[in-house]
């Protein structure tokens, strides 16, 4: 691939394009403006409808775009509510980096938060598995963040194309005082008619990307020319295979087997999560082209590469139930 | 995951035709075992929907049951929820072309039906209803239909599925085309398609099929990626329910919202509902910058260009296209919750992005969901359709649901549980004409209310003169009269036939009757001025009256006069009443003493505060 077409790769995040020249309203209307306006919508109702608002920011992908949403929802104002990160410590390095620099770039108030229990306790994935690592740095620690910000509505980047359980999830998902889903107490939802009254104690996730699917991301990021975390886009990097898995050799926390030795390989993420959960894909895309043509070409579903979901059948069911996203 | 090779050149064109793809929604109905899985899996997988570990676990599942692929099970797991006894409404699956990318509404669930499907039909472009060929027409495809067309759903295709178990048999399809369009008559789609199908087999689904070369039409797929849905959405009327005020700093207010309808563009005339303050539209800001005009349903920001009044729950409209301002309606609910009905409760009502407390007047009738015709009730059940008049605490601004999907909607929510229990699509007025039922074509007026401002250069009004007997109300009433008629306005004086010397002497201070208010309300609509000189002596007769005129044409003028000049003008009356029963208004618009005041004055101060309300049309 040529240096023209990687010069507009975001290597470092800073290089990231400012917004395109404005819309044609008038022309005839793309799915992605109907997707863009609907989720506008729903993130407005929310910031109408409830006392306090949080927007999850877990750095990836979906993160972006529904970050890029509230931007625009509000603009010129800033968008009225912080946005939460919950920091597991176990996360790709240049997560954190262009973390940091995208809070920074855009005015937003961020909230990092990590279970400082289970850092004391020193859980992680290697020695406590990731289904008990995933409850307690990650379910717990968002229950923490969002009852220690009194926060009655959270935003999630969450797709129903994602996985099959996700296929029924509502757009306003109701949780008990624990962060509990009880799938038997959920509320139709018509129109765009979102009904989001509260009992005492019962908050809830919205999901306002919830019609957007995989193809759908990766367009509108290279339509509106949103940056993203470099590790989208293939680089030789340092990785072991782990269960059929290629997995990056981020920093030395990951203890290497007897004999083990990380390979360099053109590699790229299709998600981003725990660097030790999360398995790459070899490839050579360097540009949103290139991997929208990937995408348009592959027939493996996303969350193949997440190792936390082949913990156990239905296990994302589970961890809804329990208070995960 | 090596891709075939693509040059940077073609990957370019077939992303700017993906970006370029319109949305289709759809809604998929029938009854268990019709094949409604199988088709949807079918679609899916022929368009490449699922991914390979999917297909290997489906492929690994069907293999088990003695199949190659039982497309049925792409979208399981619905199953498993039902034994478990989780509510679904409904899943909703999502495949694309380069056309079009597709939102299919999976309304699972046979006991719950109703509820599903008007969920799933509620954002629907298109409903398909799936058919056993060897069935025929059932009650419960006219039942979907039905559903299909309350909800507005405008495009209608009929899947005559299993096609190979009756041989493709032309006649047997043609027989169910017939039987259906017979049916189908009644109901309100723009168009209805059918299209023999097997599911089983991919016929005509995807591809079209050589097996029945007697059809000339689209496949299911060939028909979703065509039919021409651009132009249902309502352009015409500009619907713009404020959503959020957004005040970065003090020198700019935007008013943000999702245009429900219509098309707005820079320095259109604006009217503010229900306050009814005229101004004009600045700019449309968007986070690329400002745009020259925008349409639904898009996601903007307008700026005015007076300080006027505006806050979550108003609407901005065109002048020349206002929708119904009022707080009685007639409407269609789906009852959607375990309990029912309850009218001696009050429910709150979200429409557009008003949310208010309304009471349940009147249970008109029920649906018969075998028969489809109308029938008495006392309540409405989990799964029951029916019509009902309601009373909201303020009043909405909204459009019929056949004339605008976006505000006729709404749903109405629980005041204790705060569940959702009910959708419901506005009629019509309940005050208006032809409110007990739709009015036939030709039944109803053909001039527009815009069209009789104009002509008239105002609009309707009632302003009540509320006072006790004597006070002078229906002289004040000519007077005002006289003035409005030399300023070139059109009113009409309304009293009891009580005045002291009229034809009968009162015996107790007057209230309009029903009757009374039902005349007021047809002058209003016609565009007069209603001078209705009544003691109406009753504060929750006036509400009643404010009610039935709408609240934006009514005005209350409390009129006062010493008790000697009341004894004077009412003389019977007083000999027979010391102290007459009269509960003075609240909050009257204005408070006139005729014994200060002469009648012209106090006209004057009438017509000023019509001038005020915005009664007069600048000519
Ligand atoms: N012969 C034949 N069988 C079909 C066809 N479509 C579905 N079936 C069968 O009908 C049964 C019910 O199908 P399914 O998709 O589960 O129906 P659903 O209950 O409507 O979802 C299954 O055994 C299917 O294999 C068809 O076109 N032809």
């Amino acid at each position: 691939m040529g240096a023209a077409v990687t010069d507009r790769v975001p290597n470092t995040p800073v290089a990231a394009g400012a917004p395109r020249a404005p819309l044609d309203l008038q022309s005839r209307l793309s799915h992605l403006r109907q997707l863009e306006s609907e989720s506008i919508h729903i993130i407005r109702e929310v910031a109408a409808e409830f006392e306090n608002p949080v927007m999850m920011y877990s750095i990836g992908k979906d993160s972006s775009v529904m970050a890029r949403l509230a931007l625009k929802a509000f603009h010129p104002a800033k968008p009225p509510f912080p946005f939460l990160h919950i920091d597991t410590t176990w996360k790709f390095r240049e997560m954190i980096e262009f973390r940091n620099w995208f809070a920074q770039e855009n005015g937003l108030e961020l909230i990092v938060h990590t279970n400082q229990e289970g850092l004391r306790e020193n859980i992680n994935p290697f020695d406590h598995g990731s289904q008990k690592y995933t409850h307690i740095m990650k379910t717990q620690a968002l229950l923490q963040a969002l009852s220690k910000g009194g926060f009655d509505a959270a935003f999630g980047g969450a797709r129903r194309d994602e996985e099959r359980s996700r296929a029924k999830e509502r757009i306003y998902s109701f949780r008990d005082r624990y962060g509990q889903w009880d799938p038997k107490n959920q509320r139709p939802e018509l129109w765009n008619l979102y009904n989001g009254k509260l009992q005492k104690h019962e908050n809830i996730r919205v999901f306002p990307l919830s019609n957007w699917t995989e193809l759908d991301i990766w367009l509108y990021i290279h339509l509106e020319n949103i940056p993203i975390v470099p590790l989208y886009f293939a680089k030789e990097r340092p990785v072991v295979k782990r269960d059929g898995a290629w997995i990056m050799v981020d920093d030395d926390r990951i203890p290497l087997e007897p004999g083990e030795k990380p390979v360099l390989k053109s590699v790229r993420f299709r998600t981003l999560g725990c660097y030790p959960l999360t398995g790459a894909d070899l490839s050579t895309a360097v540009t949103l082209p290139e991997i929208i043509g990937e995408m348009l070409a592959t027939r493996h579903s996303e969350r193949s590469g997440r190792l936390i979901d082949h913990d156990e059948d239905a296990s994302m069911e589970a961890k809804k139930r329990e208070g995960y996203f | 995951m090596a891709s075939q090779v693509m040059s940077v050149a073609e990957v370019e064109a077939q992303l700017r035709r993906h970006q370029e793809k319109e949305l289709l929604r759809l809604v998929v109905v029938g009854s268990v075992d019709d094949g409604k899985s199988t088709l949807i899996g079918r679609l899916l997988h022929d368009t490449n929907g699922v991914y390979d570990d999917q297909l290997s676990a489906v492929k690994r599942a069907s293999t088990q049951a003695g199949m190659e692929i039982d497309f049925s099970l792409f979208t399981d797991g619905l199953k498993a929820e039902r034994e478990q006894g989780i509510t679904i409404d409904v899943a909703y699956r999502y495949f694309s072309t380069e056309r079009r990318k597709f939102i299919i509404a999976d309304t699972p669930g046979h006991i719950q039906y109703t509820r599903n499907m008007a969920t799933g039909a509620s954002t629907a472009n298109v409903g398909l209803i799936l058919i056993d060929a060897r069935l025929g027409v059932l009650q419960q495809s006219r039942r979907h239909a039905y559903i299909a067309s309350l909800l507005g759903i405008p495009h209608l295709a009929v899947a005559v599925n299993k096609m190979d178990l009756v041989d493709w048999n032309q006649d047997v399809f043609q027989r169910i085309c017939d039987d259906f369009r017979k049916f189908a008559a009644q109901l309100d789609f723009k168009d209805v398609t059918f299209v023999p199908v097997s599911a089983l087999k991919g016929d005509n689904i995807v591809e079209r099929s050589e097996r029945a070369p007697w059809y000339e039409g689209p496949s299911i797929l060939g028909y979703l990626e065509t039919v021409p849905i651009a132009a249902d959405r309502n352009l015409q009327d500009f619907r713009y329910p404020v959503q959020y005020v957004i005040r970065p700093h003090l020198n700019y207010r935007g008013f943000a919202a999702e245009i429900a309808s219509g098309k707005v563009s820079k320095g259109d005339p604006i009217l503010v509902l229900p306050s009814r303050q005229r101004t004009r539209v600045a700019s449309i800001d968007t986070y690329e910058g400002s745009v020259e005009s925008a349409s639904a349903p898009l996601s903007v920001t307008l700026t005015l260009t007076d300080e006027v009044d505006v806050s979550r729950g108003d609407m901005l409209v065109h002048p020349d296209s206002v929708p119904s301002v009022n707080n009685r309606f007639e409407a269609t609910l789906v009852w959607m919750h375990q309990k029912p009905l309850d009218p001696q409760k009050s429910y709150l009502l979200k429409q557009t992005t008003q949310l208010q407390r309304v009471e349940i007047e009147q249970i008109v009738s029920r649906t018969n969901l075998d028969t489809l015709q109308a029938e008495p009730c006392e309540t409405l059940e989990l799964n029951d359709i029916g019509t009902v008049r309601v009373r909201a605490n303020r009043p909405l601004f909204f459009d019929p649901y056949r004339q605008n999907r976006r505000t006729g909607a709404f749903i109405l929510i629980d005041s204790l549980g705060n569940g959702t229990v009910a959708a419901g699509v506005i009629l019509a007025s309940s005050s208006g004409a032809g409110a007990r039922g739709q009015a036939a074509p030709g039944q109803h007026s053909m001039v527009s209310p815009r069209e009789r401002q104009e002509r008239l250069g105002q609009r309707g009004m009632v302003v009540l003169l509320s006072g006790l007997p004597g006070a002078g109300k229906t002289e004040l009433a000519y007077a005002a009269e006289r003035l409005l008629y030399d300023r070139g306005h059109v009113a009409l004086v309304v009293d009891a036939g009580d005045r002291p010397g009229g034809a009968a002497a009162p015996t107790e201070p007057a209230q309009p009757s029903e009757a009374v208010l039902d005349l007021c309300r047809r002058a209003a609509d016609a565009g007069l001025i209603v001078l209705l000189a009544f003691a109406a002596p009753s504060a929750v007769g006036r509400t009643l009256g404010q009610t039935a005129i709408g609240s934006d044409r009514w005005l209350e003028i409390a009129v006062n006069a010493p008790l000697e000049r009341r004894r004077a003008a009412a003389s019977d009356f007083y000999a027979r009443h010391s102290t007459p029963l009269y509960e003075p208004p609240a909050a009257p618009a204005a408070t006139v003493d005729l014994g200060a005041h002469s009648s012209e004055a106090a006209a004057r101060l009438i017509v000023d505060l019509l001038e005020q309300r915005g009664v007069f049309s600048p000519r």
